[in-house]
């Protein structure tokens, strides 16, 4: 009986199992669409972060060359030994032999790994060797691994180190010309995409995301033969003077180049630590000076310029000394009667306030802007500083005579040698540059006939017979024009008792090749430029025109090549070994 | 019947040939990509071994040791005024 009520019963149970296992299947369906539809980026997007990984190509940063193709600067490959906390301290019994091998305090780098425990990425020890990181590897402690990072070498050491600039323990630009250039000297790391385990081992390479870029290779204008003498010299006259610091800047007179930039005192750029940071300054280019007398060439071209002056006009400089408003300048010897190239020669202050009376503030400020002062170069080196040149207006009469002879105003040693470049490129400036091939436009700045007449003018402070003093800075065989100069340390509104030394000078004189500027900052005892300053100056150019091949414009025996006249010997200058005038005109330090 | 049996015959064998296609494509690329990869870290191999030459090259050719032993060792010295004779050529 009970059975026969059952087929109501069944289809009704058929129903409800039907029912259910419908609504069971669309549950699954609903699910599988939510999952593999619906929110299939959130799951692709988890499973791949749980084994795709994106990982740096490392690149080299570029080489620094010097325009003979000498490297300066080289990165080379070097391990990093890197640690998982967790897994090392897993197997803590290991650590003393990972620290032997790593040459780390046992106790300390144990604690220093517990502290971490939570971290998975400890960086044990940095730039290694690559044999010495294989031996480590090589030990087989769990969670050691190592990574590949480069270090930069600078084989010319504190040579060139204020030049080249140095990078920071992740191979970026921190100062000098590695900053200036980082963008090109580094290249741009790859990104490729692997498959890892969960122990971090790479299974697979999926696809290479993005191409890596190596650093490019920069040259830049410096000669790293001419830089070494630069460096020798200055060293030894800072050491012979016991001056604080001192720099010293070389150009190639037709391009701009920078051949030789020195510092005093330098620093190794190889090691990270140590140096006092003001060692790492690069001076020539972040420090000014008042350029004393040196700037009086710059007063001469104004002058030449309005007119009025001729070479030989003549100023009478007697007594000596000449007040205006109460303010007295002096001469360190009464010349009397000169001429125009007379207070070149003898470096007369008052001779130079007398000639500047004569011009307008606007006229002067106008040529001293247009030889480059006040102005940064446009060398591109970072943290060039662009000196100070006031605005004509705010020069009251007593600032536009002390202007003449270079006080009052100030610049960097670069920018002297600029100047003195455009003086000896036939009055054409040219922007000094510190890449190898990349000049400067030039810009006519002087007539080239004032540019000429400067020159020889230069050229009577070495020759002359009781000169401005500076026969150190002669070079033999050649001819030498240059200015010395003595400036007082300026300190915080007044001036100290300490000097600095200037000798900015170009050779050969007949046709500048290379001009050149030499400062020496507070020498004890003589302080003069032309025995502090000048001898450096002659001692780097006889080097340095001998390593360029510069013909010399004045030797003693000419070797004609020909059938007739075999030989022809020049008359011999008048011979620096007489009795050479001793008196130093280098203009008085004034306050 | 029989033109819609070939169609799908052909059908079926174009797709397995694609996909035994993209297999072999995908084994191909991966095995270039492994040669790429291992040419360029041979590349680079190569590249830092020049730079370390280029490093202790520099290194041995340093200013001061090569005066050094110029001046000391070799007993050399910079040719003074007299010795500098300057060949011109002669022009007419």
């Amino acid at each position: 009986m009970n059975q026969r009520r059952k087929p109501a019963n069944a289809r009704t149970r058929l129903y409800v199992v039907l029912a259910v296992l419908g609504l069971a299947s669309s549950a699954l369906v609903v699910r599988a669409v939510d999952l593999q539809v619906v929110r299939k980026d959130f799951y692709q997007e988890q499973g791949d972060a749980r084994y795709l990984r994106d990982l740096p190509v490392p690149v080299s940063r570029g080489t620094i060359f010097d325009r003979n193709g000498e490297p300066l600067a080289v990165s080379t490959p070097v391990e990093s030994i890197w640690a998982n906390p967790m897994e090392v301290l897993e197997h803590a019994d290991r650590i003393p032999e990972l620290a032997s091998a790593t040459g780390l305090d046992e106790e300390s780098l144990k604690q220093r790994l517990v502290e971490r425990s939570d971290k998975e990425f400890y960086y044990i020890k940095r730039h290694l060797n690559p044999d010495d990181a294989q031996a480590v590897l090589k030990l087989n402690i769990p969670g050691i691994s190592s990574q590949r990072e480069f270090r930069r070498y600078y084989p010319s050491g504190e040579v060139i180190g204020h030049v080249l600039g140095y990078t920071n323990i992740d191979d970026h630009g921190q100062e000098g010309l590695e900053l200036a250039f980082d963008d090109w000297l580094a290249g741009k790391p790859g990104i490729k995409r692997v498959i890892r385990d969960r122990m971090g081992h790479e299974v697979e390479n999926v696809e290479l995301v993005r191409e890596a870029q190596p650093g490019r290779d920069l040259t830049i204008s410096i000669d790293r033969r001419i830089q070494y003498l630069a460096y020798r010299e200055l060293k030894a006259a800072l050491a012979e003077h016991h001056a604080v610091s001192g720099s010293m800047v070389i150009l190639d007179v037709p391009t701009g180049e920078i051949l030789a930039m020195v510092n005093q005192p330098s620093f190794n750029p190889n090691s990270r630590s140590g140096a006092d940071p003001s060692h790492r300054r690069n001076r020539a280019v972040t420090d000014v000076i008042e350029p004393g007398s040196t700037m009086k060439a710059f007063t001469i071209s104004a002058a030449l310029e309005t007119g009025k002056w001729k070479i030989h006009t003549p100023v009478d400089t007697t007594p000596g000394t000449y007040t205006l408003y109460g303010h007295t300048i002096s001469d360190v010897h009464n010349k009397g009667l000169i001429d125009v190239t007379g207070v070149i020669t003898y470096s007369s202050n008052v001779g130079a306030a007398k000639i500047a009376g004569t011009m307008t503030r606007d006229h002067m400020w106008d040529v001293y802007h247009r030889f480059g002062f006040g102005e940064v170069s446009g060398s591109g080196f970072p943290g060039e500083s662009p000196g100070y040149l006031p605005i004509a207006k705010a020069w009251g009469p007593v600032e536009q005579a002390t202007m003449a002879y270079g006080y009052g105003l100030n610049a960097t040693p670069l920018q002297i040698a600029q100047a003195y470049g455009a003086l000896a490129n036939d009055g054409r400036l040219r922007a000094p540059t510190f890449v190898k091939g990349a000049q400067n436009p030039e810009r006519e700045v002087v007539d080239p006939t004032i540019a000429a007449n400067l020159r020889a003018m230069l050229e009577t402070v070495i020759v002359a017979p009781g000169g401005g003093g500076a026969t150190k800075a002669r070079v033999t065989n050649y001819r030498v024009a240059g200015k010395t100069g003595t400036a007082r340390t300026a300190v915080g509104g007044g001036y100290q008792k300490k000097y600095t030394s200037l000798f900015a000078g170009m050779i050969p004189a007949s046709n500048p090749r290379l001009v050149g500027v030499v400062i020496i900052r507070e020498p004890q005892g003589a302080f003069y430029g032309a025995l502090v300053a000048a001898p450096v100056f002659g001692k780097v150019m006889d080097g340095a025109v001998r390593l360029l091949d510069v013909p010399p414009d004045d030797v003693q025996s000419w070797y004609t090549a020909a059938p007739a006249p075999a030989r022809t010997m020049r008359e011999e200058r008048q011979a620096p070994d007489g009795p050479v005038d001793t008196t130093i005109d280098d203009g008085v330090p004034q306050e | 019947m029989i033109v819609r049996m070939t169609v799908f015959t052909i059908l079926l064998l174009a797709t397995l040939a694609s996909a035994i296609g993209v297999v072999y494509a995908r084994q191909q690329s991966r095995l270039t990509f492994v040669e790429l990869t291992r040419l360029g870290n041979e590349r680079d191999d190569l590249n830092f071994e020049f730079g370390r030459l280029q490093l202790e090259q520099a290194t041995w050719a340093e200013n001061n040791r090569i005066e050094q032993i110029a001046r000391g060792k070799l007993g050399m010295v910079s040719p003074g005024a007299v010795d500098n004779i300057v060949v011109k050529r002669w022009t007419q």
